[in-house]
């Protein structure tokens, strides 16, 4: 496990304060991402102070923290959604199998790295044609109705859709539109999907199917996911970062961090004393 | 207590005093509408008639004869008029409610709301100015660019104001998938408007189809068809001007019955936005 060690070291930059804690991260597997020594401001003001980490590779990587940590801010900057805030800057590098994404086109970058939203957001079309959507704009040539029948399936939704395809995506629950959103994302088949707050604001029946996806959609892409919700963290995530004030605090194997955290102020927020 | 029931039943009084007046003037608002409908149909409906549509005219002292020249002049206006108002006007506004955001845009809207309150005769001068003076005569094509130029704030600042309606949420899944900006706009951005981009096109044409002032010194009239677009043209409100203040009484009736058709089509164009309006915004507003 030697190159394994080696990235770790590599990937989790040790910062004066969390240095002991990170190197316990355990060895993932290779990094489909790695954000290195990254720090962001909306104008003046930082928001994220010099992050480094990795986004295994087939893995679910949660980003936890409370309200306004900077954690959903380092999600968009994954796939350089940030960019659509003005005076948004961001330093530093951020890897996607080893090349830079700053320096990629934009619109290529986001077929490999999709995102979900906090709220579901599904396009005023049908549920065949919102999860159509990224191949027809992609132009892509892999035949349309088979790829929107697997993308519905991975999304765990097709049972419950495929009698009416062709009615309006707004017909559909909450919990619904959201798989719909993640099936959508999931049809250009990226590298990676970023899910921000993917359940915040859905029942916990429709949570939990959520979550049951998430699990199994790792074989198709890495999953990196940001949420309030510290038990989802533990439920479906192989690794966990906490971030506070825009700093990243801990980041382990995610039983590692909720059992055994290395920091006071990560045990102290995930026993619920603050946050 | 005595003291405090006076003051409970002037309290009332005043309270059903407003209520009444509040409902008075609500009704005489709606009574001018069906006043002057009703009017128009006492005044003109006689006159309308199978001729009235398709008959030329008739000269003076001869009874009879009919508009088509003006009612097909309005149509030519008014389509020449969308061909120039509507493009401008709804790629402006995607302009303005997608790419800008600076003091460009303050600029944009803060003009676009003077030329929307600029008197129609001014507008009629500057295509006075603009095309009769070079093509040194009166013709269709001034008429239209007058119109035009009158559909482009109105169409603009309602599509825009529409656009921005589109939650934020889908443009970011649209670019979270990879399209561009452009291909956001016109694949999702305006498919979830274009409701309230089609009513606020149908709005701006009603409002130009009634416009005499601006035609008074463009299409300038024409008691003859006009063929192409190169020649004075007669149209449906110039036409309400010339015979409303003729001392014929053939053709004052005439005149109310062309009120009445005009009135009639703006009805029309109205109730069409609204039903599409109606029907919902596709988006839900979240």
């Amino acid at each position: 496990m030697a190159s394994v060690r080696q990235a770790v070291s590599v990937n989790i930059t040790p910062t004066g304060t969390t240095q002991s804690i990170k190197h316990e991260a355990a060895a993932p597997g290779p990094m489909r991402m790695n954000v290195n020594k990254v720090n962001f401001y909306y104008g003046a003001k930082q928001t994220l102070f010099d992050i480094s980490l990795g986004i295994a590779a087939n893995k679910v990587t949660a980003l936890i923290g409370p309200s306004g940590c900077g954690k959903s801010t380092l999600l968009r900057t994954f796939n350089r959604m940030h960019e659509t805030v003005r005076h948004a800057r961001l330093e530093g590098e951020i890897l996607l199998d080893g090349q830079n994404i700053l320096s990629q086109d934009v619109t290529q970058l986001r077929r490999r790295v999709g995102m979900v939203f906090q709220r579901p957001n599904p396009f005023p079309k049908s549920i065949f044609d919102n999860v159509a959507y990224g191949l027809r704009i992609n132009g892509s040539k892999v035949p349309i109705a088979e790829a929107v029948e697997k993308s519905l399936r991975h999304a765990a939704l097709w049972d419950e859709v495929k009698d009416h395809l062709h009615k309006s995506a707004y017909e559909l629950s909450g919990g619904q539109q959201q798989r719909l959103c993640i099936a959508r994302g999931l049809a250009v088949e990226p590298e990676v999907l970023l899910l921000d707050e993917p359940c915040s604001a859905l029942d916990p029946i429709s949570t939990a199917k959520i979550e049951e996806l998430l699990v199994q959609i790792k074989d198709l892409c890495t999953v990196a996911i940001v949420t309030h919700n510290m038990q989802q963290a533990a439920r479906v995530s192989d690794y966990t970062a906490f971030l506070l004030t825009g700093q990243l605090i801990e980041f382990s194997p995610t039983p590692h961090l909720f059992t055994t955290p290395g920091d006071p102020r990560t045990e102290a927020y995930i026993t619920g004393r603050f946050g | 207590m005595p003291a405090g029931n006076a003051r409970l039943r002037w309290r009332k009084f005043v309270s059903g005093f407003m209520l009444t007046m509040t409902g008075v003037c609500a009704l005489v608002a709606v009574a001018v509408l069906f006043f002057i409908l009703g009017y128009l149909v006492y005044h003109g409906g006689t006159s309308i008639n199978w001729n009235f549509f398709t008959k030329l005219p008739a000269p003076v002292g001869e009874t009879g004869g009919g508009m088509a020249n003006a009612i097909v002049g309005s149509a030519k206006l008014l389509l020449l008029a969308t061909l120039i108002g509507v493009p401008i006007g709804f790629l402006g506004a995607i302009y303005l409610a997608e790419f800008s955001t600076g003091p460009i845009a303050f600029v944009v809207r803060y003009a676009a709301d003077l030329l929307n309150g600029v008197p129609s005769i001014v507008i009629g001068i500057f295509a006075y100015a603009l095309v009769v003076l070079p093509f040194k005569h009166f013709s269709t094509l001034a008429g239209g660019v007058a119109l035009g130029v009158m559909m482009i704030p109105i169409t603009l600042r309602s599509t825009e104001d529409f656009m921005r309606a589109v939650p934020n949420t889908l443009r970011e899944g649209a670019m979270a998938l990879g399209a561009s900006k452009w291909k956001t706009i016109y694949t999702v951005i305006v498919p979830a408007a274009y409701r309230g981009i089609l009513t606020a096109v149908l709005l701006a044409f009603a409002r130009v189809a009634g416009e005499t002032a601006p035609l008074l010194f463009t299409a300038f009239g024409n008691r003859y068809w006009s063929p192409g677009w190169n020649q004075p043209i007669e149209s449906l409100p110039h036409m309400v001007y010339i015979y409303a203040i003729s001392p014929y009484e053939d053709w004052q009736r005439q005149a109310w019955a062309a009120g009445l058709v005009l009135l009639g089509l703006i009805l029309i164009i109205n109730i069409l936005a609204r039903t599409i309006l109606a029907r919902g915004v596709s988006v839900p507003r979240s």
